[in-house]
């Protein structure tokens, strides 16, 4: 494969990876989370500081666990907000980080944005493979585990599962950190695509807006549509780009409204039904609708 | 059939704005009884079991369950602490079917509850409350009578002590408000102390041992149905309309 080729699948596995770590928290709540560019951006930022200490497995796993505690503190006070007012705080911790990093960045190095060691583009390839691998493995666990079905209680009737005995503070904090985990591990393996980060490259708000757009355009019910959401995105993203970079955003909009207007479940909302004739022939395993 | 006090509100006060829903009611409930809950619109009925219940924090006052204090304490720590409550308007989940709404509760309304144990009492739930009939269901499809059935199947799945019933006849036909009632009796006849907020008085004369009043959010009276019924103060703003 040409190096070309390594980074394109690399960046399409990223936008993978957060698609899905958006959309195992945001669809079975509902709560719509704009916070995903500040958990990417915690995880450059552990890879600038850390990058030359520690070898990529790791860097990832520290900036996981930093994207990871944030979430936990950002969580416990603002899943307690409902609806629109989660939606505005999450997307303004975006814009908070990126001043706070700014500031303390001058303040104790005296100096805005830092150079990242860079890495072999294969090792960033097959790192970012395996988060995916390990990402969807939690996916398929958690939905059939108990934090699973307490979050799907929680997204249909908030105050019924409060009721019949759920912790449901407890439980939108867990899954937004397991989420936010692996977005920041992803922006600490992603980082050392970049040379040079400041706080404006690493907090950038188009990593919040584009998983939900991919998540929305694939389809938010099933864990294929992220991912085949992503796919299609960070693929037209690419072309789009060099072919034609100043119209990209624009197209981008165009093909979004559309979906929205005409694909109210997303591009395998279109495929599934033929499918799912097929898998309703097979013996019935759920009890469910 | 009255035993002793299992829980118990003390000077409970609760305020919206500037608005005394809830106007330093003291309650008890003795252990075994149904005691009802009555009072006309906007009474403060419904705010006083979100404070039993703890979705709403009481603003002052104490609320007791078997000697311990719960005001404070969160939704889910009062269910798996033995007080079960249905909502006037049911929050069944809407996208699962009636099993798995049962389910559900089964799984979480008390401490280690495994799966299997789970699914014992939601088919023991389900047939307590004769829902068979409605079992891989959607919710929107099932009459309004049903669903108010699976409103207080929901709560039983979770195991309580104590059940808060509200409205639960609210809108039924006279042969549904029968089995409704039927199911009330049924319920505490299995042991559980049943609180039952109601408007159908034929539900709350026959079922009741005792009754509570409220007004504005004030004690207005309690006693048996019969002393309830012949109390001057409970006709005027109440009963006589
Ligand atoms: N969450 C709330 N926010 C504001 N006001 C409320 C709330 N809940 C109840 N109230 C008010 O408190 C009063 C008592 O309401 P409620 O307890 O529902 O009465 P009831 O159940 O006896 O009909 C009413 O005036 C109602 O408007
Ligand atoms: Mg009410």
């Amino acid at each position: 494969m040409s190096s070309y080729t390594i980074i394109l699948f690399s960046s399409i596995i990223m936008y993978i990876i957060l698609a899905l770590s958006w959309n195992m928290f945001s669809a079975p709540t509902g709560y719509i989370s704009l916070a995903t560019a500040a958990f990417f951006g915690a995880g450059i930022y552990t890879t600038a500081f850390l990058g030359e200490l520690l070898p990529l497995p790791l860097l990832m796993l520290a900036g996981g666990i930093i994207s990871c505690m944030l979430a936990v503190i950002v969580g416990a006070v603002t899943l307690r907000l409902r609806g629109v007012y989660f939606t505005i705080f999450t997307f303004g911790l975006v814009e908070l980080l990126r001043s706070l990093v700014l500031w303390a960045e001058i303040k104790f190095t005296h100096v805005r944005g830092r150079f990242v060691v860079s890495a072999d583009h294969m090792t960033v390839f097959w790192c970012m493979a395996v988060l995916l691998i390990l990402l969807i493995a939690a996916i398929v666990l958690i939905r059939r585990s108990r934090l699973g079905k307490s979050l799907e209680a929680i997204g249909e009737s908030e105050d019924a599962a409060a009721h019949i005995g759920v912790n449901t503070t407890a439980v939108k904090v867990a899954m937004f950190a397991i989420s936010a985990f692996a977005v920041g591990a992803a922006g600490a393996a992603m980082a050392t695509r970049w040379s040079y980060v400041d706080p404006g490259i690493a907090f950038n708000s188009m990593y919040s807006f584009m998983p939900v757009l991919m998540a929305i355009f694939g389809g938010t019910r099933s864990t294929v549509g992220p991912i085949a959401g992503a796919i299609v995105f960070a693929y037209l993203e690419e072309t789009l780009i060099t072919k034609f970079p100043s119209l990209y955003m624009i197209i981008f909009g165009l093909i979004m409204v559309g979906a929205i207007l005409f694909l109210p479940n997303g591009i395998i909302g279109l495929i599934k039904p033929p499918v799912m004739k097929l898998i309703a022939k097979l013996p019935k395993r759920r009890v469910r609708q | 059939m009255s035993g002793k006090i299992i829980l118990e509100g003390k000077d409970l006060v609760k305020s919206f704005g500037g608005r005394h829903a809830v106007d330093h009611v003291d309650f008890h409930l003795n252990d075994g009884e149904i005691l009802g809950l009555i009072g006309p619109n906007g009474a403060g009925k419904t705010t006083l079991f979100n404070l039993i219940s703890g979705a709403l924090t009481i603003d002052s006052g104490l609320i007791t369950l078997f000697g311990q204090k719960i005001s404070g304490k969160k939704p889910y720590t009062i269910c798996r602490m033995g007080i079960a409550r249905t909502f006037q308007a049911a929050k069944n989940f809407p996208g699962m079917s009636v099993y798995e709404n049962l389910l559900i509760s089964a799984q979480f309304g008390q401490k280690n509850v495994g799966a299997s144990a789970a699914k014992t009492i939601t088919d023991e739930i389900i047939e307590f409350t004769a829902l068979e009939s409605f079992i891989g269901k959607n919710i929107k499809d099932m009459p309004l009578a049903g669903q108010k059935r699976l409103e207080v199947a929901r709560a039983l799945a979770t195991k309580p002590k104590i059940l808060l019933i509200d409205e639960v006849m609210a809108g039924l036909n006279p042969s549904e408000v029968d089995e409704a009632i039927g199911l009330v009796r049924k319920i505490n006849d299995s042991g559980i102390t049943v609180i039952m907020i109601e408007h159908v008085m034929k539900a709350i004369m026959s079922v009741c041992g005792r009754i509570m009043v409220l007004h504005h959010g004030q004690n207005l009276a309690e006693g048996t149905p019969e002393e309830v019924s012949s109390n001057a103060g409970v006709i005027e703003v109440y009963l006589g309309g």
